[in-house]
C-alpha cells in the first residue's frame, strides 16, 4: 500500500503512522528547510531544540521516508502530482480553501488519479459554516461538546490534555482510509474522506448525551471529580495520589463497601435511608460520601488499594503519572514499550504497539526521518529525475 | 443502490460496554452486517445506562445511539447448548470482536484457536483493559479508570491542582477507533492471503499511544507532566473564557504573531495589548494568568457566539464550548448532519449520533436503528443457520435463546 502524507503536527502523521508502522510505504512531504512543525515542537533531549531531535516528530513518523517539496510552486505542485499517480491514499490537513488555491483539491486530484483515496482531516471538515475557521485542539473539544465534560462547576471547562483529539481524529482517518479502500475494491474509484476533529468529539465521544437530552432533557456537564448518575463515579484522593473509582453495577459497590468495612456493610452506611439509592447519592450526597470514604482511603496507597481491589474483583484502579506508567511491570512484560535507535538521538523508549496482531506484527523496521533524507531516493529512483534535475530543483528551492 | 464499504461482510459481537459494542457500530456503519450477541440473563449494561431513566432495557439512549447498524440476537452464552449454535454462526462470518476478561471466551471453548479450527480465515478482536496475557491480565475496569491507569487523567484539572480524571469513557472510544483500524488491515491482508489472525488490543496500551508526547518528555527528560489545566506549550492566549449568559464559555487559541496582532485588532487594540508585559509570545506565556484576566474582562461583554463571529473575521481560532443542547441546535453541526433523526418502536424518533467520517462516494445513512434484544433471533436462528423450528422453540424454552 502507497501512502502519500501530506500533513503536519499529530492528526495526518498520526493517521500515516497507523498505516506505516503495519508495513504501508509513506512518503512524507515536508516544507523544504523547515519540515513539519512536529520537528519543532519539542521535547527535546536535555532541552536542547534541534530538528531533528524533536520527541512528538521522532514518535509520530516512524518508518515513513521524508522528502522535502514546496508546493507552494507550480513546479512543486506538478510533483506532487506526479507523486500521487504513484499512490492510494493520500493524506492532508489543510484547510479546504489552500487546498483549492494549490489545485490540490480533491476535484482536481481526481482527474490525476481517480483511484486516488484523500484522506482530509481538518477541524470542521469540508462543509458547513465553520469550513473555514480557524481552528485547534481546545476549539475542536469545545465544539465537540468534550470540554465542558470535564472541570468544576462554575469555573472554566478544560479541554483535554496533550493532543488527544488530534490523535483521534488521525485514527478515525486511518479507518476511513482502509473503509475506502475496500469500497475501491467494489466499484474501481477513489473518493474523499472527510474527517473533522470536532465531529469525532461530537459524534464518538458525546453523541449519546445528544440522544439522553432529546430523550430526557439531561445535560452532561462537569462536576468536578465526579460524574452523577451513579455513586460512586469518581476520583478520590488516597494516601499517595488518586483513586478511580467506578462501580456501574450494585455488585461492585457492595464488594467495596464490604472490603472497606471487614467483611461486612458498614453501619454507618447500610443503616442511613439516604443511602438507599445510588443515584441518590450520586445527585445529594455525593460530598458526604466522598467524606466518609476518606479516613479508610487515606490509610491506603494507591497501589495497596488497587491489589485489595483486584482481589476482590472491584474495578477500580489508581489514577497513575507518567513515569509509573512507563515503569509499569505488566506493560514490560508485554514489552509495550519499544527501544528505537535513531542517528540524532542514540536510542530512546518510544509508546509501542496500540494493537498486537498475529500474523502482521507493528513493528518499527526505521526510525522517524532526517528531513529530505529520501529524496535521492524517491525523486531519482522513482521519478527518475537525474542528479542534475535533483540539484536545479533544490537551486530553484522547489526541494 | 449503494454500496457499502463492507458490504457481504458480518461481524459477531460479544462486546459490551462500550469499547466492543463501539468497534462492532463503526464496522456497521461501513456496511457490515453486525450481529450483537446479548442475552436477558445478563444484560449489557449499555441498555441500562445511568442516562436509562425509565430502566428499560430497549429503551437506553446510550444504547439507541452506540449501538446502531447492528442486529441482536439473545442468546445465553453460558448455557453450554448456546455453544454449537454461536459457533455455527462464526463459521459464516468474517470478524469477532469481544471485550470480555480474557479468561472468559476460553473458559466457553470460543477463543481463537477453536474458532480458527472452524474458519481459519476468522479475524477476532478482543479488547480487554490490559491485554491477554501479563500480570494485569484480569483487570477489570471502565473507560475513565484506563485513562487513569494510562496516566492520562492524572493530567486532567486546574493547572497545578488536584487531578480531576476526563469523566468521560474516553478510552472505550479509543480503543474502538484503533481496533476497527487493526481489524480493517487484517481483512485486507486476508485478502492477498487468505489468513485471518487474532488481534489483542489491550485498551490500556491503546490509550498510551495517544499520549506519545508525553512518554517523550519523560524518557528524554525524566519531566512528569501533572494537571495542565488549558495552558499549551506554545500557544497564549490558550484558554476557555467566559461570556455572556448563564456558564456560556468561548475556547480561543493564538499561536502565531500574526494571530495575536489579529486578536488586539479584533478586540479594538485595547491599551494594554501594547504593554511590554505581554510584547512577545514569550512574554506572554509568563503572564498568561494576568493576560487571560484581561480577555475574559472583554470576552464577558458578548455571547459565546458573537466572540466567535469577531475573531474568527481577524484570523483567529474562537469557538463557543458547547453542551448537549448547544451541539444539538448548533448550525455547523446540524448543517454537517452530525446527529440524525432516527425511527425507534418504543420512543418513536430517536436523534443519534451520525458516523464519524464522511465518504464522499459511500453516504452515511443508518441501515439498522438500535436493536430491540432478541429482534433478529428468527432471522439469524432460522434464516442464516437453517435452524429447525422445534429446535429454536426448545432452545427457547430452556432459556439457551433468551
Amino acid at each position: 500500500m502507497k501512502v502519500l502524507e501530506y500533513a503536519n503536527f499529530i492528526a495526518g502523521p498520526y493517521c500515516g503512522k497507523l498505516l506505516a508502522d503495519l508495513g504501508a510505504e509513506v512518503i512524507k512531504i515536508e516544507k523544504p528547510v523547515v519540515g513539519d512543525e512536529a520537528r519543532q515542537y519539542g521535547p527535546f533531549p536535555h532541552d536542547l531544540p534541534h530538528p531533528e531531535r524533536s520527541g512528538l516528530f521522532l514518535y509520530l513518523n516512524t518508518n515513513k521516508l521524508s522528502i522535502t517539496l514546496n508546493t507552494e510552486t507550480a513546479t512543486g505542485a506538478k510533483i506532487l502530482k506526479e507523486l500521487l499517480k504513484e499512490s492510494d491514499i493520500f493524506i492532508e490537513d489543510n484547510p479546504p480553501a489552500v487546498m483549492e488555491r494549490l489545485g490540490l483539491d480533491y476535484a482536481s486530484l481526481e482527474k490525476v488519479n481517480p483511484g486516488i483515496i484523500m484522506v482530509s482531516i481538518t477541524p470542521f471538515g469540508q462543509s458547513g459554516p465553520y469550513r473555514d475557521y480557524r481552528g485547534y485542539a481546545i476549539n475542536c473539544s469545545a465544539l465537540g461538546g468534550q470540554s465542558v465534560c470535564a472541570g468544576e462547576p462554575g469555573r472554566e471547562p478544560l479541554t483535554p490534555p496533550l493532543s488527544l483529539g488530534h490523535y483521534q481524529s488521525g485514527a478515525a482517518g486511518a479507518v476511513a482510509a482502509l473503509a475506502a479502500l475496500f469500497a475501491r475494491e467494489l466499484t474501481g474509484k477513489g473518493q474523499q474522506a472527510d474527517i473533522s476533529e470536532a465531529q469525532v468529539w461530537a459524534t464518538l465521544h458525546t453523541g449519546n448525551q445528544v440522544s439522553a437530552y432529546v430523550m430526557h432533557g439531561l445535560k452532561r456537564m462537569r462536576w468536578g471529580h465526579r460524574t452523577p448518575g451513579v455513586y460512586p463515579y469518581t476520583i478520590l484522593p488516597c494516601q499517595d495520589g488518586y483513586v478511580s473509582m467506578i462501580a456501574i453495577q450494585g455488585y461492585q459497590w457492595k464488594r467495596f463497601l464490604e472490603l472497606i468495612g471487614d467483611g461486612e456493610v458498614p453501619d454507618w452506611y447500610a443503616n442511613d435511608p439516604r443511602f438507599k439509592e445510588r443515584r441518590e447519592i450520586s445527585l445529594k450526597y455525593a460530598d458526604e460520601m466522598d467524606a466518609l470514604l476518606a479516613p479508610w482511603l487515606m490509610s491506603h496507597t494507591k497501589e495497596e488499594i488497587y491489589s485489595l481491589c483486584r482481589e476482590k474483583r472491584i474495578p477500580f484502579a489508581p489514577v497513575k503519572n507518567i513515569k509509573e506508567v512507563v515503569n509499569d511491570s505488566h506493560l514490560e512484560v508485554r514489552e509495550y514499550f519499544v527501544e528505537v535507535e535513531h542517528p540524532a538521538t542514540g536510542p530512546l523508549k518510544y509508546a509501542g504497539a496500540p494493537y498486537k496482531l498475529s500474523q502482521t506484527p507493528w513493528k518499527v523496521d526505521n526510525p522517524a526521518p532526517l528531513l529530505g533524507e529520501h529524496n535521492e531516493e524517491v525523486y531519482c529512483q522513482r521519478l527518475g529525475y537525474s542528479r542534475e534535475e535533483l540539484s536545479q530543483l533544490r537551486r530553484g528551492e522547489i526541494i | 443502490m449503494n454500496q457499502y464499504p463492507l458490504q457481504g461482510y458480518r461481524v459477531i459481537n460479544f462486546g459490551w460496554v462500550f469499547a466492543g459494542p463501539y468497534i462492532a457500530s463503526m464496522l456497521g456503519d461501513l456496511g457490515a452486517e453486525v450481529i450483537k450477541v446479548e442475552t436477558r440473563s445478563r444484560l449489557d449494561s449499555m441498555r441500562l445506562s445511568p442516562d436509562n431513566l425509565d430502566r428499560e432495557p430497549d429503551r437506553d439512549p446510550w444504547f439507541h445511539s452506540g449501538v446502531r447498524n447492528q442486529l441482536s440476537i439473545s442468546i445465553d452464552m453460558d448455557q453450554p447448548q448456546a455453544i454449537p449454535v454461536l459457533k455455527d454462526l462464526i463459521s459464516i462470518s468474517d470478524v469477532v470482536v469481544e471485550n470480555f476478561s480474557p479468561r472468559v471466551m476460553i473458559e466457553h471453548g470460543l477463543d481463537y484457536d477453536s474458532l480458527a479450527e472452524k474458519n481459519p480465515g476468522i479475524i477476532m478482536v478482543s479488547l480487554p483493559a490490559a491485554g491477554q496475557y501479563g500480570p494485569l491480565r484480569d483487570a477489570q475496569t471502565y473507560g475513565p479508570s484506563l485513562t487513569g491507569l494510562a496516566g492520562v487523567d492524572s493530567m486532567v484539572g486546574y493547572y497545578g491542582e488536584r487531578a480531576l480524571g476526563l469523566q468521560q469513557a474516553y478510552a472505550d472510544v479509543n480503543s474502538a477507533l484503533h481496533g476497527a483500524f487493526a481489524a480493517l488491515a487484517a481483512l485486507y491482508y486476508r485478502q492477498r492471503t487468505g489468513k485471518g489472525q487474532y488481534i489483542d488490543l489491550a485498551q490500556l496500551e491503546a490509550v498510551i499511544s495517544i499520549a506519545g508526547e508525553a512518554i517523550m518528555e519523560y524518557v528524554m527528560n525524566g519531566r512528569v507532566l501533572g494537571t495542565l489545566g488549558n495552558r499549551h506549550p506554545t500557544m497564549c492566549p490558550h484558554n476557555n473564557y467566559r461570556c455572556k449568559g448563564e456558564d456560556k464559555w468561548v475556547s480561543i487559541a493564538v499561536k502565531t504573531e500574526e494571530e495575536w496582532k489579529g486578536f488586539c485588532q479584533a478586540m479594538g487594540n485595547p491599551p494594554w495589548t501594547k504593554e511590554e508585559r505581554f510584547a512577545d509570545r514569550y512574554s506572554r506565556l509568563r503572564k498568561q494568568e494576568e493576560l487571560d484576566r484581561l480577555v475574559s474582562q472583554w470576552t464577558i461583554n458578548y455571547t459565546d457566539y458573537e466572540v466567535m463571529e469577531i475573531l474568527q473575521k481577524f484570523g483567529v481560532a474562537a469557538v463557543p464550548c458547547l453542551d448537549t443542547e448547544g451541539r444539538f441546535f448548533d448550525p455547523h453541526l446540524q448543517e454537517r448532519q452530525t446527529y440524525l433523526e432516527v425511527e425507534h418502536p418504543t420512543t418513536g424518533v430517536d436523534w443519534v449520533a451520525n458516523t464519524t467520517w464522511r465518504l464522499s462516494e459511500n453516504p452515511t445513512e443508518i441501515r439498522y436503528r438500535s436493536p430491540l434484544l432478541g429482534e433478529h433471533n428468527s432471522y439469524v436462528f432460522k434464516e442464516l443457520l437453517g435452524m429447525p423450528e422445534e429446535e429454536i422453540a426448545r432452545l427457547e424454552a430452556e432459556k439457551v435463546i433468551y
